[in-house]
């Protein structure tokens, strides 16, 4: 059965705000964003970088006209990153998942959150 | 301190620690025991530009000196007379987070210069025993115009250097930068400063467009030879260069144009036949990665099988003075086939040519754990690549850190 760590008290963690609990040997980043909540170990696929210390950014977008021609570039507001701050991977905030290279991921956790605050199940 | 993000809340930050920031490196030097590895890093930086006012002290040229002076004073503008500026964003726009925070972290009021603070930092958190530090916005100063403010800006910092910093902690080496757009100047850069301690070869920014086979540089190279320090060309990158300028991401301008003029002069060496010239001159490429080296062995050979009439001091291929040669791993292309990487380590003989570096603080660092986690490499080749190679390149004293150390499956 996981373990449950606490997190915050609701109040302390709104909306657009991160929190880093410790767990162990790591620690785990736990992000509540447009209302739902998302937890991740705070490691980096990569070289192991600390991921979820990093900014929380909108995916930039190309912005490609009908005639094919470059219009600029855009934020989508719709799909958050997690940009870990050694190098600057990106992974999506839904899903964990690494957006140059989806065959890596961040470790994904099971977030719930109570009368008196908020879980990381571990 | 508030970084700009794409959302309207920005992130603000209170503080910033090296040694935070870095726990997981910590973690991994922990979990792999590498305190028991010794480690040497070819490549490292500081920002010589925060220490700007004192290294100015050292300009010998009153003119520059004076000009110098009234720029790292209050300044006259955006423009620096002494350092050329290029277009760039290595940071990725603030992700890369070490940039804009580095202002914030404290480090003691001790006598110890910053810089070797912020250097025992890192190094500890990576268990990183020897670096050998090269500046940041000075690999910049080959583009500049003025081959005199070259020569008298790498002079001051070169003696502020040996004079100031290497002294304060055996663990800080360096390669000292030569001005080679003056090639009389590289040569008194290399008689004056080649003994001192803590010297343990000179540097080659090789984004310039002065060729390395200029009969001017001969004297200097064999003076190197003679006093066996190696010399190293680091790459670096010029957006404003006529062939970079045609691209318009960092992204593709970094990639490039870290690795194009550093596999231009290295086709150069090895054509001229400067390898045969000076054989006991080591050299030494850096932070280009090295996927370029299989890449320029092959074009070379298979060119110089039709073409040996254009190469006549060449006694054996192109590919094979170049497995002569030594590499810094960084930023080590790690592909998703190892198989790639594991042939690119046979082509360069990886076990006793190349030389593990970070290139710490830079954005595209590397850890001792891209060495460290390879599967295809046995524990010599491991501890050669991490540390051994670099000391028997630089002949460097290990004693301080490891009193009874021995070479790696006992090499000597």
């Amino acid at each position: 059965m996981a373990r449950e760590i606490f997190v915050a008290k609701s109040d302390d963690l709104p909306d657009g705000e991160r929190k880093i609990v410790p767990n162990g040997n790591s620690e785990i980043g736990v992000y509540r964003v447009k209302g739902s909540l998302y937890a991740y170990q705070n490691l980096c696929a990569h070289q192991g970088g600390p991921a979820c210390e990093g900014l929380l950014m909108a995916k930039v977008e190309e912005v490609i006209a009908e005639d094919k021609t470059y219009q600029g570039m855009r934020f989508n507001h719709d799909e958050m990153h997690i940009v870990c701050p050694w190098h600057g991977w990106e992974y999506d905030l839904e899903t964990g998942v690494m957006v140059a290279d989806r065959t890596f991921r961040l470790r994904k956790y099971d977030v719930v959150e109570k009368e008196d605050g908020i879980y990381v199940l571990a | 301190m508030d970084i700009p993000t794409s959302d309207i809340h920005k992130m603000s930050v209170e503080e910033f620690d090296t040694k935070k920031l870095l726990v997981n490196a910590a973690r991994q030097r922990d979990r792999r025991k590498l305190e028991d590895v010794l480690i040497v890093d070819v490549d490292c930086h500081h920002y010589e530009n925060e220490s700007l006012r004192d290294i100015i002290q050292y300009i010998e040229d009153p003119v520059i000196k004076q000009t110098g002076l009234v720029y790292s004073g209050s300044g006259t503008g955006a423009q620096s007379p002494l350092i050329p500026g290029v277009v760039g964003y290595q940071d990725i726009s603030g992700r890369v987070m070490r940039y804009p925070l580095r202002k914030l972290e404290q480090t003691p009021a001790d006598g110890t210069h910053r810089d070797i603070h912020l250097s025992l930092k890192w190094m500890d958190a990576m268990g990183v025993d020897y670096v050998s530090m090269f500046p940041t916005p000075m690999l910049l100063l080959g583009l500049h115009p003025q081959p005199e403010i070259e020569v008298a800006m790498s002079r001051a910092y070169n003696r502020w250097l040996v004079e100031q910093i290497l002294p304060q902690n055996e663990r800080i080496t360096s390669m000292l930068y030569l001005p080679f757009n003056d090639p009389e100047a590289s040569y008194k850069m290399v008689r004056d400063f080649g003994d001192r301690p803590g010297v343990v070869g000179f540097s080659v920014v090789s984004t310039r467009y002065k060729p390395v086979y200029d009969n001017a540089y001969m004297k200097t190279y064999r003076l190197m030879e003679e006093m066996g320090k190696p010399l190293a060309f680091h790459a670096s990158y010029n957006w404003n260069d006529p062939l970079l300028g045609a691209t318009n991401r960092f992204l593709i301008t970094h990639a490039m144009g870290f690795t194009i003029y550093n596999a231009m002069h290295c086709a150069n060496w090895v054509i001229n036949g400067l390898p045969e010239r000076f054989p006991k001159l080591k050299v030494i490429w850096i932070e280009s990665g090295l996927a370029w080296v299989p890449w320029l062995m092959q074009r070379l050979d298979n060119d110089y099988k039709m073409r040996s009439s254009e190469a006549p001091s060449l006694r054996k291929l192109p590919s094979e003075y170049m497995q002569d040669m030594y590499y810094s791993s960084q930023p080590m292309e790690v592909p998703n086939d190892l198989d790639v990487l594991e042939m690119t380590f046979k082509m360069i003989k990886a076990e006793t040519q190349l030389c593990w570096c970070s290139d710490y603080p830079h954005w595209d660092m590397d850890l001792p754990s891209v060495i460290y986690d390879l599967p295809f490499l046995d524990e010599t080749a491991k501890r050669n690549i991490l540390g051994e190679n670099a000391r028997k390149l630089f002949d460097l004293d290990v004693s301080g850190r490891f009193p009874d150390y021995r070479p790696p499956g006992g090499s000597a």
